[in-house]
């Protein structure tokens, strides 16, 4: 137990330093576009991994609670008006909501019939964004005002960074509480045997919702965000190609680590940037680079190299 | 009205055609090994585009499509070898990345080695399309039903008759069992895979002419053919091709009578409240938890 | 005064200052002019890209050859948003902050586009893309222009052919793309106008393979007197197709968006007697010498066949204008003073390009009217000019 402590505090001053430092790196705009991407995917992630890695469930479709939060924000604020902190709230409400109603009968599947049904989800989503245009402005997307509060507008690439910096740490710092609370050892236990679990009197059922909640309203705060920032949302967002690589991320980076799902957007997100370079050839070398990454590293990034540097000492 | 109808199933009845044979290559690979291979519906491109590639190169046609099967078999094999084997023992969410990774891949090489284009395949015999009862059907469409037909009564006798398919049957029962008794439940992978990528290729090379095929043209297409595996119960191949029959069907009817823009809602709705009432599928097992 | 030594004083300081003068020209001149560019190249829109991002790469290589433009080599800059609107805005960001390009020509899809606008108002870079929905130029933006006919022009066009062949009542049918819908939306804005009636609205989904259960809807619709179908992609040579299938005979119309020879090609002898508008580029052979467009289009098509052995298209068309546009307003500004060339660009007047005479203003940042449209209709497997 006492590990752990150590680990959360640990792991959390880390990323603290890290995100205070990193601006020396970031040499222009566009190298903090990249960080701001990084930072969202990672809020997103660390809610996921709470659902995929302590849970033991799976998402596919968790593009859709994202893309409802964007333009949950995007349509409240320019089709009615209302202020964006106040959008951001009701959005979220709204969403967890929805993540409540349709989890219950959803989280009664399991493995793959799970899987099918979250993909089903985040794909009826999905179309009704594409479709009803009037709202959404379709496949083109629509613009979104610049987020307000009380008067100041957050603007700029350096005014993000910092927001999204913290709300990075406390997403993390959030996330390493409940998986320590009674809730989260619940979790865990669910994750080890459900039935095992269901016999020492754990609810299975309230945790697994409790999971799916939690994530898809860090989703769709993820969302409402990424939709400020851009200025504009497309439908792309809502994809299920979208869904396929926040998965990918939690998954690269480690499952059950919290410090891995940030790790594995910081490197999912960085990636294709990098391979501009090689034109033609990026897809091929991504999709490369993705099997052997989860070949040799089956367990997730962070975990692999968190037992090496355990073995390490020779 | 009718003649609505009868159109409507017979657009339903091709494309679920389709559907069955694409959800009969995810049952293969799950019963072989429990992995659902996200990059089934890669094999139905390499399927279609290398008889296109061949077809053009002046090769006649029957001699195209045994090739291009051949092909996807091949690159079936290797998945597996490669991809697959080495990562036995992963959970399954890390070889679902894996087969994820792989049809990125899989895109990525085939947009290097053909174009980003769309290309047509000339239809097997002709395009005059048939009367029948008032709607009309293409003889393509013919194609793909008979040899979806041929297909399925080929796999039942060989899963139900042959020694080599009872052997399949039998490790995708208990693995260890079947070893004990002789089976080689590595060759037996194998050849899941093989089977698996042939019958993708075969789906992509019958819907070619009727729906063009590009470099992209799989992952709708694989993503279908799961969700009509998995409403079909997946693992179980009459569930596969019900699954995709049912899928079509409803997709078709969903177009013509309630709205186009809205019919993969409406298939998906549907997927989901059968899940929600039978969550293993039309067929598939009930499972027992083992605590 | 000992005017000898100043005089001489005066001389060195010229000469090192002339010295010095050129010396930094010269190093100015090294220094290439940055053309950046994010086209959807693979995608669902890998349609435009594809053939853009050929025509960028080509006409640069042949501006260089014959000297650059201002003395310095032209250097293009571009990358691949894969049709994602959030990708798009992230490589313009690219554009601006890293690579300081001097002009962005791109923007394959109005999604992309958009997304785009902010940056470029907001960084002062002139902007030209190649998308096609109205909504890109109307409101003006300051620092955007574009090269693609609008959506309403297409509509505008068709239905004028429509009314010279008494066609008043017509059916709809079009595909999920932002390009289908934006178009559909105006076809349906400006019908009226023509006195021409929509009386069937079908759509069809992005992955759909086969669309004869909205065409037997509408074969079903009483008084339907042509079919226009508002599409871009595959779904159009599928829709053709059916067409036959489902036993219907009557006009149909299709929209720039299938403006190649791909389009013949795919959906087969079912496209015979299918209409569209399109830029000369298509029948670029067959206009009459005294076109003004006639030396541009033959010119650009004969370039990009030898070069890549495939057809030429419209979109690697609108790709060739942009990137001719930006150069001569480099060329009349002198420059590449953003501010500059951004007035220039506006200044526009007889360019002619393969869509059309481009003649800016400030506030139209198109510059085509729809003469610049010919409408074409497919006969023996090409296309040809409705006269």
């Amino acid at each position: 137990m006492s590990n752990w402590r150590s680990g959360r505090t640990g792991g959390l001053a880390a990323l603290a330093t890290a995100i205070a430092l990193l601006p020396l790196a970031l040499v222009n705009n566009y190298y903090y576009e990249v960080a701001i991407l990084v930072g969202l995917n990672a809020i997103v992630c660390v809610g996921l991994n709470l659902l995929i890695g302590y849970a033991g469930q799976i998402s596919l479709g968790h593009a859709g609670f994202f893309g409802l939060g964007a333009y949950g924000s995007a349509i409240l604020a320019v089709r009615y008006g209302w202020p964006s902190a106040a959008a951001l709230a009701a959005t979220t409400a709204a969403v967890g909501l929805l993540a409540w109603t349709v989890g219950r009968p959803i989280l009664r599947l399991r493995g793959h019939s799970l899987a099918m049904a979250t993909l089903g989800l985040g794909i009826i989503i999905s179309i009704v964004v594409n479709t009803e245009d009037r709202f959404t402005g379709g496949p083109d997307g629509m613009s979104v005002p610049p987020f307000a509060l009380f008067g100041l507008t957050l603007a700029g690439e350096r005014t993000w960074y910092w927001v999204i910096g913290a709300l990075l740490l406390a997403s993390v710092w959030l996330a390493l509480n409940l998986i320590d609370s009674p809730a989260g050892r619940a979790l865990r236990a669910l994750h080890g045997s459900e039935v095992a679990a269901q016999a020492s009197g754990i609810d299975a059922a309230r945790h697994k919702l409790l999971a799916f909640v939690v994530s898809a309203m860090f989703a769709s705060v993820a969302g409402s965000l990424t939709a400020h920032y851009s200025g504009f949302i497309t439908p792309s967002k809502v994809s299920f190609l979208h869904s396929v690589e926040l998965v990918t991320m939690v998954v690269f980076g480690g499952l059950a680590s919290t410090f891995g799902a940030v790790i594995g957007a910081a490197v999912l997100t960085t990636l294709p940037q990098l391979l501009t370079a090689l034109k033609d050839y990026e897809m091929a070398v991504f999709g490369a680079i993705l099997m052997a990454t989860m070949i040799f590293f089956p367990r997730g990034f962070v975990p692999t190299l968190a037992a090496w540097l355990a073995r390490a000492p020779r | 009205m009718t003649a609505q109808l009868v159109q409507y199933l017979l657009t339903g009845v091709t494309i679920g055609a389709i559907y069955a044979l694409v959800a009969l290559g995810f049952a293969l690979i799950y019963n072989a090994s429990h992995v659902i291979n996200f990059a089934q519906g890669e094999f139905v491109m390499i399927g279609g585009m290398t008889t296109v590639s061949l077809v053009n190169l002046g090769l006649p046609l029957p001699l195209a499509i045994v090739l291009a099967v051949a092909a996807a078999t091949l690159v079936g094999l290797a998945l597996e070898k490669f991809a697959v084997e080495p990562a036995r023992g992963a959970s399954v969410v890390t070889l679902i990345i894996i087969t994820i990774g792989a049809s990125i891949f899989l895109r990525g090489v085939a947009q290097m080695v053909w174009d980003k284009k769309l290309h047509a395949l000339r239809p097997f015999t002709g395009e005059e399309p048939i009367a029948v009862l008032g709607a009309t059907i293409l003889p393509q469409s013919l194609w793909v039903l008979g040899v979806t037909l041929l297909v399925v009564v080929t796999l039942t006798w060989f899963f139900g008759r042959t020694l080599a398919g009872k052997a399949i049957l039998a490790a995708s029962h208990n693995r260890l069992a079947a070893q004990l008794a002789g089976v080689n439940v590595r060759l037996v992978l194998a050849l899941s895979f093989a089977l698996s990528a042939a019958l993708g290729a075969l789906a992509g090379i019958l819907i070619a002419p009727i729906t063009l095929t590009s470099y992209d043209v799989g992952v709708m297409l694989g993503l279908k053919g799961f969700a009509a595996a998995i409403l079909g119960g997946m693992g179980s191949g009459i569930g596969a091709v019900a699954g995709g029959l049912t899928l079509g069907i409803v997709e078709a009817l969903g177009a013509g009578f309630v709205s186009s823009a809205y019919k993969d809602a409406i298939a998906f709705i549907i997927l989901l409240a059968v899940l929600f009432v039978r969550p293993s599928g039309f067929f598939g097992a009930r499972g027992a938890e083992r605590v | 005064m000992p005017r000898p030594h100043l005089s001489r004083k005066l001389c060195a300081l010229a000469a090192g200052a002339a010295f010095a003068l050129s010396a930094a020209s010269t190093a100015l001149a090294q220094q290439p002019i940055r053309i950046g560019a994010f086209l959807s190249v693979t995608g669902p829109a890998a349609f435009l890209g594809d053939p853009e991002q050929k025509t960028l790469e080509m006409v640069i290589e042949r501006l260089n050859a014959s000297g650059g433009v201002l003395g310095r080599k032209l250097e293009l800059v571009s990358y691949d948003d894969s049709g994602d609107a959030e990708k798009a805005r992230t490589f313009a960001k690219r554009l601006i902050e890293q690579d300081k390009v001097d002009v962005i020509v791109g923007g394959s899809t109005t999604g992309a586009t958009m997304a785009v606008v902010p940056l470029v108002e907001h960084a002062g870079m002139p902007f030209i893309s190649l998308a096609g929905a109205v909504v890109i130029i109307e409101p003006v933006k300051k620092w955007v222009f574009k090269t693609p006919h609008t959506d309403r022009m297409a509509c505008e066009k068709i239905f004028v052919d429509m009314q010279s062949r008494r066609i008043s009542k017509i059916a709809l049918i079009s595909g999920p793309g932002g390009f289908d819908k934006s178009m559909r939306g105006q076809c349906l804005q400006v019908a009226p106008k023509y006195k021409i009636e929509v009386a069937a609205d079908e759509t069809y989904g992005g992955g759909d393979t086969d669309m004869s259960a909205q065409l037997t809807k509408i074969k079903s619709t009483p008084g339907v007197q042509a079919v226009l179908n508002a599409g871009f992609g595959q779904g159009p040579a599928i829709v053709t197709k059916n067409f036959r299938q489902v036993g219907m005979s009557v006009p149909r119309y299709q929209s720039h968006g299938v403006a190649s020879k791909e389009f013949i090609k795919l959906a087969g002898e079912a496209s015979e007697g299918v209409r569209l508008p399109a830029a000369a580029l298509l029948v670029a052979d067959t206009l009459p010498g005294s076109d003004p467009q006639k030396k541009v289009v033959v010119g650009y098509k004969n370039d990009f066949e030898s070069r890549y052995k495939q057809d030429v298209s419209t979109f690697g068309g609108h790709a060739y204008d942009g990137l001719m546009l930006a150069v001569e307003a480099m060329r009349r500004a002198g420059s590449t003073d953003k501010a500059r060339v951004r007035e220039a660009i506006e200044r526009t007047k007889g360019f002619v390009g393969t869509g059309g005479v481009v003649n800016m203003s400030a506030a139209d940042h198109l510059g085509l009217d729809l003469s610049a449209f010919r409408m074409l209709e497919v006969k023996g497997g090409n296309w040809t000019l409705v006269q």
